[in-house]
């Protein structure tokens, strides 16, 4: 994992509104390196708004965001997979590497990881939703980056999967990376020291 | 900081060889448009003539119309759209990347065809290659001005009647400007005036319009 020094993430008073409406507001909480937060809360309450404001695509209707990471120490895995449909995984992949100057040689390794490597050129329409998301996590292994923001990453994947994202986290936070994710599944219980920040509205 | 802009290039060129009917759809309208026309009126009448200018050149924005409408859709539905936003590199540079791919795949044919196109109309000579110097001018106004709107409609449902009711007269000067310059030509007039207008329209939506379609897609995510 890298070793970049990484400033924590220090949120203060937080509102976030979708529209005109308000979701929540008087919000405030901070992650250091090292830790693992995870964003609980009912359909609705604003996990998803809430981790978009974290990683700067959406202003905050109030409040402050502060210590946020450059955009290449920072990794957005949204709910939506961003792989196009009619690009296999490895050209998704090899797109996003282009896109943020990062290295191409460990594309083959990083898909080997998440475990779709025998998929890699087949087009991504024509894989299943947990092979989609597996694709996806492959940008967390390909670019070692210090701050992760996960939405629902467990959608969709299988108990091996939920292990592999479980395994990720965990040499993640061991290396002084730093995750906030959101998810209505429980986490595994093989993964120590997740902090739980509940929403409520 | 050309790298991630030469990547979206890259990327566009692939998807348009993974679906070929996509990009060509435009120019097989565009043609058939402009030689719906003679079959319309006479083949040998010579108001057919008079009016070549303007039928490729609203031909040509209505193709280009057609093709820049799916521009964002994609990204925005499967989520690339949003790690163009978050990539380290400025988002109105990856867009102008998107556009210039889209005007290199869907218009520069248009330019190709339009010779052809105009002496199947009944041009020839000066005004034909000023017609087709005129499209090679005007057609990037027309992809990044439809490309603007695009991101503008982006987030919208049921966008349909919204692009043309928007893009439409940001896209008539071209027009003005490109019919005027043949006809000029065709009646022996200087004609340079209207093609450096169409230069500095080039020249003004190039610059301008990639910042305002970044500014309207990061409305979109939102």
């Amino acid at each position: 994992m890298s070793n970049l020094p990484i400033p924590g993430l220090n949120v203060v008073n937080l509102a976030v509104a979708r529209g005109d409406r308000t979701i929540f507001e008087g919000l405030g909480f901070a992650v250091a390196p090292g830790e693992i937060l995870h964003i609980r809360g009912r359909n609705g309450a604003g996990k998803t708004s809430l981790l978009e404001v974290l990683c700067d695509l959406r202003a905050p209707a109030a409040g402050t965001v502060s210590g946020r990471p450059e955009p290449h120490q920072q990794h957005w895995i949204g709910h939506k997979n961003a792989l196009n449909p009619a690009l296999s995984p490895r050209e998704n992949l090899a797109f996003w590497c282009a896109l943020n100057g990062c290295q191409q040689p460990g594309l083959d390794a990083a898909l080997q990881r998440v475990g779709v490597r025998a998929l890699r050129h087949r087009p991504c329409g024509s894989l299943s939703t947990g092979q989609r998301r597996r694709a996806a996590l492959a940008r967390l292994c390909v670019a070692p980056r210090p701050w992760w923001y996960l939405d629902e990453p467990l959608a969709g994947l299988d108990s091996s999967g939920v292990e592999l994202l479980a395994g990720l986290l965990a040499a993640h936070a061991a290396g002084g990376g730093a995750a906030v994710l959101t998810s209505h599944q429980a986490l595994p219980d093989t993964l120590s020291g997740v902090r739980i920040l509940e929403l409520v509205p | 900081m050309i790298g991630p802009a030469l990547a979206v290039f890259r990327r566009e060129l692939l998807l348009a060889a993974r679906r070929p009917a996509e990009w060509a759809q435009p120019l097989v309208f565009y043609g058939i448009v402009a030689l719906l026309f003679p079959l319309g009126i006479e083949a040998l009448n010579p108001a057919l003539k008079v009016f070549a200018p303007a039928i490729v050149w609203v031909g040509a924005l209505l193709a280009a119309l057609l093709a820049v409408e799916r521009m964002f859709r994609g990204d925005l539905e499967d989520g690339t759209l949003e790690q163009l936003l978050l990539a380290d590199a400025p988002a109105p540079l990856l867009v102008a990347a998107k556009f210039a791919a889209h005007w290199l795949l869907t218009a520069l044919p248009l330019v190709v065809a339009a010779p052809l196109l105009g002496a199947a109309l009944g041009l020839e000579g000066l005004p034909l290659q000023v017609l087709t110097l005129s499209l090679l001018l005007g057609t990037p106004t027309l992809m990044f001005t439809g490309g603007f709107a695009a991101a503008l409609i982006v987030g919208t449902q049921r966008a349909g009647i919204l692009l043309p009711i928007l893009v439409l007269p940001l896209m008539t000067p071209a027009v003005i400007f490109g019919g005027g310059a043949v006809r000029a030509a065709a009646a022996g007039l200087p004609y340079a005036a209207p093609l450096y207008f169409l230069g500095a329209l080039l020249v003004l939506t190039v610059t301008v319009l990639p910042f305002a379609a970044a500014g309207a897609l990061r409305n979109a995510v939102e």
